[in-house]
This record gives structure tokens, sequence and C-alpha cells, in this order.
């Protein structure tokens, strides 16, 4: 005889969670409160696994003006000026069906982002896959960016950087990160606190259906596996038009002070954003679901708490405003709502026409869910494979062109112009023509540069020098052009955190992130976890996607990352030891294995300082981080970019210890390509290796020196394009 | 001069336009698309963006509201008309411009920064028929014009062509590189790149300037 499995554990529930509901209740749970408990326990809402460790990260700063628990960070950018900003995944939507998962995965970012009041102003996206000669990774890469551009582009919001790597680990578990950047009068922005008890809640925008339910508990908080496919009708569909309807009308209703406070409704729908009102507000809230407009006449009450449809808003509204308020939401043309109240019960209470279906206090639901401690251990060893791609004995040009030709290294320029890049005249410099995306602030007098990056193969050699790296590029790339970081914002995509070693690597990876920032003096103002990354090979590289923000005050003095002028000095600056340990050489050798020095985050901030000075004095000409396949491909992307070839001497390397492949292409944090004027790059204290001119890439490093034609590397460079065509 | 900017649900570059038309010189305001008045406008501005979601076809909802009635009216009295991308779009399901805009011919969204030529007396106000290239960003998913081989013949000859890609820009397929084109009369013009993206040296060039004030000899 077989007994049925448990409701509440297909639900993803343990019988010792389903025993504390049982107690907060004290008696059992109905269909709706069960349903409603299982997404706001899951992984995905309560980072059940995660948030002990959150709390190390650092999170004060002067400019901070909204930091972890609301919808997004904030800093102040001046002027009465604040720039919003998250990131947040949708890795198990994209997995399933990439063009959807990555469109919702961009609704839902611009609508954490205007539920604080902000007008979204860029988008950027982190995207992993599995190596591109697998026919299941160019159809989630083909569906992502589509998807990123679907919605982007058809709201009008600029998509301005991202990266995309391809790595044999994300195979099955694809990475999908979107980042929305907003920004606001600080004076209109407004939290996410339901308060006022009378006051009225009402449901703005598309009707509510039955799409994406579940979806937080059944993809987000559990590994991906067979029979996927059946878990397509719990992917959410997106429609930028309504999501551009109802995204100004908020902004119109918060500028005309009509909102108390706004919420959106994104994982886990009504439930997630009634209870984080309530909860955040000290208040309890009814809701009759009778009064949701839904697509379908017949859905159950459960079902409506918990539909993920798309393009939602939750505002709380002062009862005499709400006919204002309904007025705005019909010029707009999109839907609105009075579908319950705010009550001092502490209890979030489900009506259906007036009878209660549900009853459980907010406390119970939105913070009793235990918390767990991780048993992290270091598996010692690597624990993913190697694959041979680059033949031994490749001469040094041959190795150059394979790591330019690498997916990983390789021009975007595919992906990215599918992306409209210019709306909202912002843009000061658009993909691949600077280390950062620089965006123009006219009303604060100033400008913002944004960077996002992860590389998780370095992060699975070492998960703590590998954050720490991640930190420390984003801070190069901002120096590079100008910016000062303000604040910082993360997503961490790891795999199974009840399994010890992404366990151990999510430990060590927050850890890594806290010592960075502290050092940095760089705030964390908000993140995002997405776990169970993982595939039947096992878990993803360990991927903490870090984003930065900087501000720099004059969007007319922003370097490039490309060579300028024939006659400009090269030069070298920074504490930059490359090592091959995780670089994408070694990775092409199938010689991967772990360990990988730590940075000297001290250093590097203070290379980043000069570097930004000098930015900002203009007297560089271009400036460039050296980062995947080394110096020779830093060198290789500032001349193919700025059409001009280069000669230089590795040999100041060759004297700090490195062995001639190490100069050519380790990689490391701390290393800066600088361009210009001799005098101005000495001054500096960088070390001149030679000049700008001609028409090939011509590299001394002993016996591993190599010259390479313009022409021969760029086309090695943009092959990404015609291998997808 | 005052500028107005048609603002339909799922407009995106309203902003930008009204910014550029004041850099242009003017004031510039935005007209509601359930507006049938234009509130005594010099000239009108119909944006780019995914006007109604540009559902059923792109720009075949907002050529019934009203304020594009009153921008019928107006181009039939010689107001000038400037359409950018849907609002290019827009103007030929109105049948104020001749032909229509099919998907891209690679099927993908594509965002460029691209050289056109300026054929006609449009673009400068002496009234020279100098080729010019203005360098001008494009993006749009459905931008490849599309006529009739005879209809096209016939914009040629009468010089309706207002603006072409350059050799080798052409991004999506247009048929014989057009970017753009005019009425018989001239007052009404549109193409598919983005002149209001092109009118600041900080985010790439000031070459639509050019495009705005070429409309400004059919004002009142």
């Amino acid at each position: 005889m077989t007994t049925a499995t448990p409701k509440y554990r297909e639900l993803g529930l343990t019988d010792h969670e389903y025993e504390l509901i049982v107690e907060q209740l004290g008696r059992e749970p109905n269909d709706v409160e069960l349903a409603m408990f299982s997404l706001l326990w899951s992984e995905h809402c309560a980072y059940k696994h995660s948030r002990k460790l959150l709390g190390r990260l650092p999170t004060e700063g002067e400019r901070v003006v909204m930091g972890p628990g609301e919808n997004a960070g904030a800093v102040d950018v001046g002027n009465g000026y604040a720039v919003a900003f998250k990131v947040e995944s949708h890795n198990h939507p994209s997995a399933v069906e990439p063009f959807e998962g990555a469109a919702t995965g961009v609704g839902g970012i611009l609508r954490d982002v205007f539920a604080i009041g902000a007008r979204p102003i860029a988008i950027l996206d982190s995207l992993r896959f599995g190596e591109l000669d697998s026919v299941r990774s160019r159809h989630l890469l083909d569906g992502a960016v589509r998807g990123i551009g679907h919605y982007g582009n058809s709201i009008g919001v600029a998509t301005v950087g991202g990266e995309i790597y391809f790595e044999e680990p994300y195979e099955h578990n694809c990475l999908v990160n979107a980042m929305c950047i907003g920004f606001a009068k600080t004076a209109d922005m407004v939290r996410a606190a339901a308060a006022g008890v009378g006051n009225s809640v009402v449901l703005m925008g598309a009707s509510t259906g039955r799409d994406g339910i579940g979806g937080a508990s059944v993809l987000a908080s559990a590994e991906l596996g067979e029979g996927d496919d059946a878990k397509r009708p719990t992917v959410q569909i997106g429609d930028p038009f309504e999501e551009s309807k109802v995204l100004e009308c908020c902004l119109e209703l918060l500028e005309k002070g009509l909102l108390v406070s706004l919420q959106d409704l994104g994982a886990a729908g009504l439930t997630s954003s009634a209870g984080e009102m309530a909860s955040a507000g000290g208040v309890g809230i009814d809701l009759d679901v009778a009064l949701v407009p839904l697509r379908e006449p017949d859905m159950e009450p459960f079902e409506i708490m918990v539909s993920e449809s798309q393009e939602r808003m939750l505002g709380v509204v002062e009862p005499e405003r709400v006919a204002e308020v309904r007025a705005i939401c019909e010029k707009w043309q999109t839907g609105s709502a009075e579908i319950g109240v705010v009550t001092d019960s502490g209890q979030i209470r489900i009506l259906k026409g007036g009878a209660v279906v549900g009853e459980m206090p907010v406390e119970a639901l939105v913070d009793g869910c235990p918390l767990y401690d991780l048993e992290p251990a270091d598996p010692g060893e690597w624990i993913y494979g190697n694959r041979v791609t680059l033949a031994p004995g490749a001469s040094a040009e041959d190795e150059l062109l394979a790591l330019l030709a690498a997916p990983s290294i390789a021009s975007k320029r595919w992906a990215f112009e599918q992306y409209d890049s210019v709306v909202g005249s912002r843009t000061v410099r658009r993909p691949e023509s600077a280390d950062a995306a620089v965006l123009q602030l006219p009303e604060s007098g100033n400008a913002i540069a944004v960077s996002i990056d992860g590389n998780g193969r370095r992060v699975a050699c070492d998960p703590y020098a590998g954050t720490v790296e991640a930190v420390l590029e984003c801070a190069q790339n901002l120096a590079c052009v100008g910016a000062e970081p303000l604040g910082l914002t993360n997503c961490l995509n790891f795999g199974n955190p009840e399994k010890p070693a992404p366990a151990w690597q999510l430990d060590r990876a927050v850890t890594g992130l806290a010592d960075a920032c502290t050092a940095l003096g760089v705030p964390v103002v908000g993140g995002n976890v997405s776990l169970y990354n993982e595939g039947p090979d096992g878990p993803i590289y360990p991927t903490p996607v870090v984003a930065m923000v900087g501000e720099l005050p004059d969007p007319a003095q922003v370097a490039g990352s490309t060579f300028v002028a024939a006659g400009d000095a090269i030069a070298l600056f920074g504490p930059f030891s490359p090592t091959l340990a995780g670089s994408e050489l070694t990775k092409q050798r199938g010689e991967l294995d772990v360990g990988l020095p730590t940075p000297d985050v001290e250093k590097v901030t203070n290379a980043c300082a000069m570097v930004r000075d000098a930015v900002r004095a203009g007297t560089l000409a271009s400036a460039h981080d050296v980062s995947d396949g080394g110096l020779a491909c830093a060198l290789a992307e500032s001349a193919i970019g700025g059409s001009v070839g280069c000669r230089v001497d590795l040999q100041p390397l060759r004297e700090r210890g490195c062995s001639p492949e190490e100069a050519l292409f380790g990689e490391g944090a701390g290393g800066f390509l600088l361009s210009g004027e001799r005098s101005a790059l000495e001054d500096l204290g960088a070390v001149v290796i030679g000049a700008v001119g001609g028409t090939t890439i011509e590299i001394a490093a002993g016996d591993r020196s190599l010259v390479l034609g313009l022409g021969g590397a760029e086309s090695a460079w943009r092959s990404l394009g015609e291998r997808l065509a | 001069m005052i500028w107005g900017v048609l603002q339909f649900p799922g407009s995106c570059d309203e902003r930008d336009a009204l910014h550029a038309c004041t850099l242009a010189g003017g004031e510039a305001r935005l007209i509601w698309h359930e507006d049938r008045d234009l509130g005594g406008v010099d000239a009108v501005v119909v944006p780019g963006g995914f006007s109604y979601g540009d559902y059923l076809r792109a720009g075949a909802i907002a050529r019934f509201s009203a304020a594009m009635e009153a921008v019928a009216d107006f181009a039939a009295g010689g107001g000038p008309v400037l359409g950018i991308c849907n609002g290019f779009q827009v103007l030929c399901e109105a049948g104020l411009l001749p032909g229509a805009l099919l998907r891209n011919e690679e099927l993908r969204f594509i965002c460029r920064q691209l050289d056109l030529e300026a054929l006609d007396a449009l673009t400068t106000p002496e009234g020279g028929k100098d080729i010019e290239r203005l360098s001008i960003p494009a993006k749009h998913g459905e931008g490849r014009y599309y006529a009739p081989d005879e209809v096209l013949d016939e914009l040629e000859a009468k010089g309706q062509v207002a603006y072409r890609y350059a050799p080798g820009e052409n991004p999506n397929g247009s048929a014989r590189d057009i970017a753009g084109v005019r009425n018989e009369a001239g007052n009404v013009v549109g193409l598919m790149p983005h002149p209001e993206h092109a009118v600041d040296p900080l985010t790439g060039s000031t070459d639509g300037l050019k495009v705005f004030r070429s409309l400004e000899k059919f004002a009142g």
C-alpha cells in the first residue's frame, strides 16, 4: 500500500515547515492558505538559505537613499535627485521558455524600479549560456536576446550594457539577470509599506489570469530536470504595452501625490505584494478576490492569490482619492479595481464576495519561515569538467585569435544591436565604446556610469577571490570612465544550497562580496538570490553578478576604451600580476583547476582613484581594464575599436615575474591599459610599454612575441554574428 | 515656432522629440492622442515608439486616433508634419505618405548609428539640391520601406525620396535604400531613422537638427 504524497510537499514545503504553519495558525491551513504559505516560504521569496549570510554585507553609506528591503535600492546623485537600481534573475523561466522568460524578467525589474517612484532610464543584462556549439544554447541565447529587446525596446527604456558568457555548466540552466536603473526626484519616491487603517487597496494594470501559477515555488526554488516542458505554463507572458501604460499611470499618480504606497506584483503575485506591504507597515489587509478583474471567470481564490500575471501594481490610496486615482488609470487605458482595505488586525484576510476563505497572521506568512544554516564543505578539488579546444603547441598568434573569437570575449554587437540603446537621450557611451555605460543626467547636472560583471568560471576556481575580483572589475570599469562608485547591487546565482559544495561556494562568495565592498567603501543597496541552479550534471558555476553605479561630474569628460590616435603612448597601470589560473586560455587548454590569487583590494582601490582623476582631468586618450583574455586581448580590443594598430613590449610584466604567456594572456584584478601623451602617463606613474600606430598588433613577449594584422584580429573578434546566423 | 508632438499610449520617443524640437528652435508641447484640436501649433511631429502596442500592425490603430484626424486636416492645409519611425508608419497607414513599412529583412530589431543621404531640398533651407550626409541612429524591427515599382519610379521622378541610406548602410532591406519619403507638396515627411536622437554631440551627433529645421519653411 502506498500513501499519497501530502499536498504541502508537492508545493515544496518540508514536514517541519508544515508543522510550523499549523502551530502558528493553531489549525491546519486550508487550500488558499497553504498555497500562500508555500509561496512566501519558498526560497525565492523567503531567502531561507541565504538571509543569514546576507547580514554580512555593508549596507550603510552617506549617499544611500533606499537600502535592502525596498523594491529597489537608491543612491543620492545630488540636486535633489536619486538613482534607483536593482538586478533580478529570471533564470528558470528563461531555461524553459527563453523569449517570455527574459522578456518578463525585464518587465519585472522595471516594475521594481517604478514601484519606488523612479522613472526607468536604462536596462543592463547579464546572461550565461552553455557553449555556443550547443544547439540548445544557441536557442536559449537567441530567445533571451529577442525577449530582452522586445520588452525594453517596446517600452522605450534604453538597454545600455551587459555581458554574456558561455560555459558548459550553464548548458541546462542558463542565467538571465536583468538590471534596471531609474531616476527620480528624491522627494517623489515612495516606499512599499502599507499605512493608514481604512485606506483602500487598489489593484492597477492588467487583469489576473492563470499564467505563472506557482512560478516562485515550482520554477525558482527547485532544480531543473526532466519534464521541464511541462512547466511551460508556469512561465508568465509579458505585454510591454500594458506595462508602458501602467508605468506612465503610476508615475503620474505619484507625481500628484495620490498614492500612500506602491508595490509591484512579481513572484507570488498578490500574496507577496499584499503580504510584504502589510508586513512593512505593521498593519493588516483584507482582500476580496471577487473584486479582482479576471481573464477567466471561474478562477479559484487560491489561483487569484498566487497568479503571476504580469504588468500589475498594488497601491494604497486614501478612500476620498480613489475616484481620482481611477480616473488617471482610465486616462492611461489601464485597469483599476478597489480590491481591499488596510486594517489594524495584523492579519491577511482573503474574502470571496464577503465570505472569509483564508486568514493568516501577516507575521507568520511573511517572516515566519525558518531560516536555515548552510552546511558548507570545500570540495577541495575542481568539480566541473575540462574540455580541450585549443591544440597544444599553438603559436601565440593562433592563441590570441582563438581568445578573440571565444564567444565570451568576442564582440557582442550581434546582441546589443537588437536593443534600443539610445532612447531617452541619456546614453553618452553606447555598448563596447567604453568599459562602463554612461548616462547623462541634465536634471541633476552630472552623469552616472554603470557596470555589471561576474565571471563564474573564476568564482568556481576560488569563490572568495573570484567574487572580490568581480567587485573590483566593476570598480575598475567605473574608473575608466571617470566615475566614483556610489552603490552596488547583486544577484547571487548558485546551485542547490542544501548540498555542501554549492553551500560552500555561496558562503565564500558572500564573504568576498562583503570584504570587497567594505574595503572599497561601497554600500550594497539591494540584491537578489537565485539558488537551485543545477542541471543533470551538477551545479552551475557559482555566479555572483555584481552591478555598480557611480557618479561622474561631467559627461563630456569620459574616456573611451579604444585607441584614438597614432603616436599616443600606451601604458600599463595598477597592481597587476597576471596568472593563467582560471583564465580563458587555461579553459581552452582544458586545464582548469581550483585556486586563484587573492587581489589586494586596497592597492586596486588606490589605482582606481588615480585613473578616475586622470580621466576627469582629461589627460587620458583611452582607458580600458585588463580582463578576460589578459593584456593581449585588451590591446586587441582597444586597437580594433580604434581602427589603429599598436606596438608594445611586455618586458615590465616580465620584470614582475610573469612568464611570456602570463604577460600576454594571464588574468587578474588591478590592470589598466591606458593611452595618451607620454608625459601624462608617466606623471600618473604608469609604465609606458609602447605606442599606438600602424595596422598590426605587435607584442614583444620573449619567446611568445606576436604580430597580428588588425584585419585578422577584427574578423576573429567580430565572428559571433556569423556563427549565429 | 511652436511644435506639437503627438503622444499615444505606447509612444517611446515623445519626450526626446520634444527636447529635439526646442533645440531646433522654438517651443514644443505634447498633444494627447484623444485631442481633436492641435492647439494652434506650427508644426507636428508624430514620434517613434509602439503606439497602442503596435498590435495588429505598426501604426494601424494610431491612424484612427482623434489627434491623427486633426493632423490629416493640418497636413491638407499645408502644415508641416514629420513622422519618425513609428510616426512614419502611422503616416503611411493614414495615407498621408505613400508606401508601407515591413518587417526588417533579417527579421530582427536593429539599433545602429548610420549614414543617410538627404536627397532633396527639404534638408537645406536655402533650397539646395546637394546630397548631404547625416549621421543618425536607426532603431526598428519593421522599417523595410516597400512600394510597388511603379510607385517607387514616380516617387523618384517627383523628388519625393527625402532620405536614402548611404551605400552599404541599408539596415533593413528597404527598396532602393529608401529611408524616408515626403508627400508631393513636401510638407509631410516621414523617415525611419531618428533625428531626435541626433541633437547632442555627447550622445552621438547633431545632424538630426537639420531634419527638424528643414520643416520650418512650411510653417504658417
